[in-house]
């Protein structure tokens, strides 16, 4: 069992080979946590964390593998307890979308975007939970969307992946609370990733001019908020979900 | 002191059952000291006194004694004597 290093947090940042988990592992290396950097390909998230590493001068560490997966889950958290013993930290980040109206969204990709978005977070704290008794003020930050909270055309099997995040975190707060762990929810509205790149002009234009914040978010956005849930400032919040979309909730 | 005597420590101190009690033949929610929450427990002292990880599936498995002693083989958790 390695020792763990009393100064250094240690976080595991699901899907944070770029997008928003890559701005949260960046803002967590910088704040004193040791990363573990993850995404599907091992080449991929080996690079993403000695990227961060490098920006930050913090320290970071890799797991890969499909958090559809239960068993590449497993594989992950196993890695994660040879090498650190446990969890101060866990962002559950990872994450895909697809939109489509009702009636025209292929079954596989329906089945894709559960097993990866709402199976994977289940997966992943399911596996996590015995890692994150062992941390120091645990907390979990699962990242849903404002459609989990609000749904809009085009995003209902999305918006349905992204409510049970919602659930997952609701429940897992009032189940791990007695045990010093909290768990909390950012609802990111529409943040400028890869995730975004199917915006057109005309889209991003009415995105922006519903916003009450009037501008995209940002993935530094999402970064802090999901920083503060995972901080002692945080350290009486539990089973919150926080809208960190610019107003378009409202 | 043996693995099989070291699981046997554990249960014990797990389920807070008395230092003569035979655990051998135990099976899961047989005494209502073992119930889900001290299952949770019992696997999370297995980890740590044979520095090992049991995933999920394998935790629900695992329903007895008996059960625990295949799973710290199959773990690698050296020879179980
Ligand atoms: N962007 C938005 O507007 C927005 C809004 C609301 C919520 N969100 C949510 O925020 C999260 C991150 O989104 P993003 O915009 O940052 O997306 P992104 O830029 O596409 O990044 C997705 C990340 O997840 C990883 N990933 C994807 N599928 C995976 C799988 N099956 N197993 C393991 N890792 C996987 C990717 O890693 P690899 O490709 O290296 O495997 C990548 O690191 C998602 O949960 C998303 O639903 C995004």
């Amino acid at each position: 069992m390695p020792t763990p290093s009393p100064d250094r947090r240690v976080a595991l940042v699901t899907g944070s080979t770029l997008g928003i988990g890559r701005a949260v592992a960046v803002r967590l290396a910088r704040t004193g946590h040791e990363v573990v950097v993850h995404g599907r390909d091992r080449e991929r998230a080996a690079k993403a964390a000695a990227e961060v590493a490098a920006e930050t001068g913090g320290h970071t560490d890799t797991v890969h593998g499909d958090v559809a997966d239960p068993a590449a889950v497993s594989a992950m958290m196993r890695e994660v307890h040879r090498r650190h013993g446990r969890l101060d930290a866990l962002v559950i980040n990872a994450g895909g979308h697809a939109a489509s109206l009702l009636g025209m969204m292929h079954s596989d990709v329906v089945s894709r975007l559960f097993h990866v978005n709402a199976l994977g977070a289940t997966h992943t704290l399911q596996a996590a939970v015995k890692l994150l008794r062992r941390g120091t003020d645990p907390a979990v930050v699962l990242v849903s969307s404002v459609m989990g909270r609000k749904g809009a055309p085009g995003q209902a099997v999305y918006s349905a992946t992204k409510a049970a995040v919602l659930g997952l975190t609701l429940a897992a707060a009032k189940e791990l609370g007695p045990q010093g762990i909290r768990v909390n929810a950012v609802a990111p509205g529409y943040i400028q990733t890869d995730m975004l790149s199917t915006l057109d002009d005309r889209a991003r234009a009415e995105t922006i001019a519903a916003t009450p914040l009037g501008r995209l978010g940002t993935a530094g956005d999402v970064a802090a908020a999901a920083a503060f849930l995972l901080s002692a400032d945080a350290c009486f919040i539990t089973g919150q979900v926080i809208g960190v979309d610019g107003g378009l909730v409202l | 002191m043996s693995q099989l005597d070291r699981l046997r420590g554990v249960f014990r101190a797990s389920l807070s059952l008395p230092a003569d009690t035979d655990v051998d033949g135990l099976h899961y929610r047989a005494i209502p000291q073992w119930d889900s929450l001290a299952h949770m427990a019992l696997v999370a002292a297995m980890e740590d006194e044979f520095a090992i990880m049991i995933d999920t599936d394998e935790m629900i498995d695992m329903s007895s004694f008996a059960k625990a002693a295949e799973l710290l083989e199959k773990h690698g958790a050296d020879a179980v004597t």
